[in-house]
């Protein structure tokens, strides 16, 4: 059985999938919406319509950043 | 996928363009809508210096990497604020890059020259986490790019950000704030000017330039953040977004264009007259200025505020 490893963050965490698949099917079975989240290979982004090769290791890294409570700013830049 | 512009293999797909790019052209699409940016609403002049407040994190990273692509002349202000393990990680990043790029990056540690930190240092003064540490970047970056003699500060808040605060604002219609939420804050005696210059790029958009630019930004959370309304602001927006792409790009900007000027009123009646604080000659609307106040309440011991060492990274101070 061929298998992609997923790797996952906030918690950081591993999964794997039965491959080959495309990105966007991945995303699809781990419930990740695309826009929220880059899928990175040996340091290169991956397409959504890339098929995974056999054996591939993934790193799904997520896009949004916190902020904070304070009403006017987000809080990890310091504007005023 | 192909690249809209070229035809070649594409690396991305932007919903909100409705486009798919190759490497090329979307670094060139970063760069052109920082340009517009910067251009539309005025935010610096060639011949600036540009403080960039620098958390180590994608969008902070980006926009200086971006600015200096663009010919700025741009240093950074990274500053320690305690957070355990993730100031230590940030930090690094931070000074990595500076490092790397042979950038000017100038450090204030919290801890070290006021005396407390973030997570202890609000609870004995009673204020929550974020807004000890909101109050307290604001004041230094304020204060070291007065004092450094900068024209303007630049900050990383992105389009998400933005489009997040906004709705934010709304659902409670702070008006006050709302008339403060714009992509330039013009300097006034003891602030200096500041500057958002990625408001018309999302954060993915952001990672993916620090992908295809191999920097090396913390990707993990803010222990602080976890659970924040500022956050569940932010996935609301995204649902919208999935359903109508470029959703969030218009509710800002139409913001800016049609309803911001509505609140400058307020903005105005809130301006209070201040004077100097007596301890750090920071603007206040009391003896002492907020973050003096937080200092003497989170630290009752401290000494008074070192200066600023500006060093290059990676060696000696300059």
């Amino acid at each position: 059985m061929v298998v992609v490893k997923v790797q996952l963050r906030n918690p950081r965490r591993e999964v794997e999938l039965t491959g080959p698949l495309a990105v966007s099917a991945l995303l699809e079975q781990l419930a990740i919406h695309r826009d929220t989240v880059l899928v990175i290979r040996d340091g290169e982004l991956v397409p959504g319509d890339q098929r995974l090769p056999d054996d591939a290791v993934v790193e799904i890294r997520p896009v949004i950043s916190g902020g904070c409570d304070e009403p006017l700013t987000a809080c990890r830049t310091g504007a005023r | 996928m192909k690249c809209r512009a070229c035809r070649a293999p594409a690396v991305i797909e932007v919903r909100r363009h409705n486009a798919n790019f190759c490497r090329e052209h979307f670094l060139r699409l970063c760069r052109d809508q920082v340009t517009r940016a910067i251009d539309d609403f005025s935010m610096i002049a060639p011949t600036d210096r540009v403080l960039v407040a620098v958390s180590g994190g994608k969008d902070s990273l980006g926009l200086w990497h971006l600015l200096r692509e663009l010919g700025y002349e741009a240093d950074g202000l990274y500053i320690g604020l305690g957070i355990g393990d993730y100031s230590e990680a940030s930090a690094a990043h931070a000074r990595a890059f500076a490092s790397r790029h042979d950038l000017t990056l100038i450090e204030i540690d919290v801890p070290t020259d006021y005396g407390f930190d973030v997570p202890t240092g609000s609870r004995a003064a009673r204020r929550t986490p974020c807004s000890a540490c909101g109050l307290s970047k604001r004041h230094l970056f304020d204060k070291a790019a007065v004092d450094g003699g900068y024209d303007v500060v630049a900050t990383g808040h992105n389009l998400d950000d933005e489009a997040a605060v906004l709705f934010g604002n709304t659902l409670r219609w702070q008006a006050e704030y709302l008339g403060r939420q714009r992509p330039v804050l013009e300097a006034r005696p003891g602030f200096p000017r500041k500057v958002k210059p990625l408001v018309r790029l999302g954060e993915r958009e952001l990672a993916a330039y620090c992908v295809l630019q191999d920097i090396d930004y913390i990707v993990d959370e803010c222990p602080m953040a976890a659970g924040n309304r500022h956050l569940g602001y932010k996935e609301a927006l995204n649902v919208v977004e999935a359903r109508s792409p470029g959703a969030k790009f218009e509710f800002y900007t139409r913001f800016l264009a049609n309803a911001a000027d509505r609140f400058q009123p307020e903005v105005d009646a809130d301006r209070a007259a201040l004077e100097p604080c007596t301890r750090c000659g920071s603007p206040a609307t009391g003896d002492l200025c907020a973050f003096c106040r937080l200092v003497e309440r989170a630290a009752p011991d401290t000494a008074q505020p070192v200066e600023l060492l500006p060093t290059r990274a990676g060696g000696a101070a300059v």
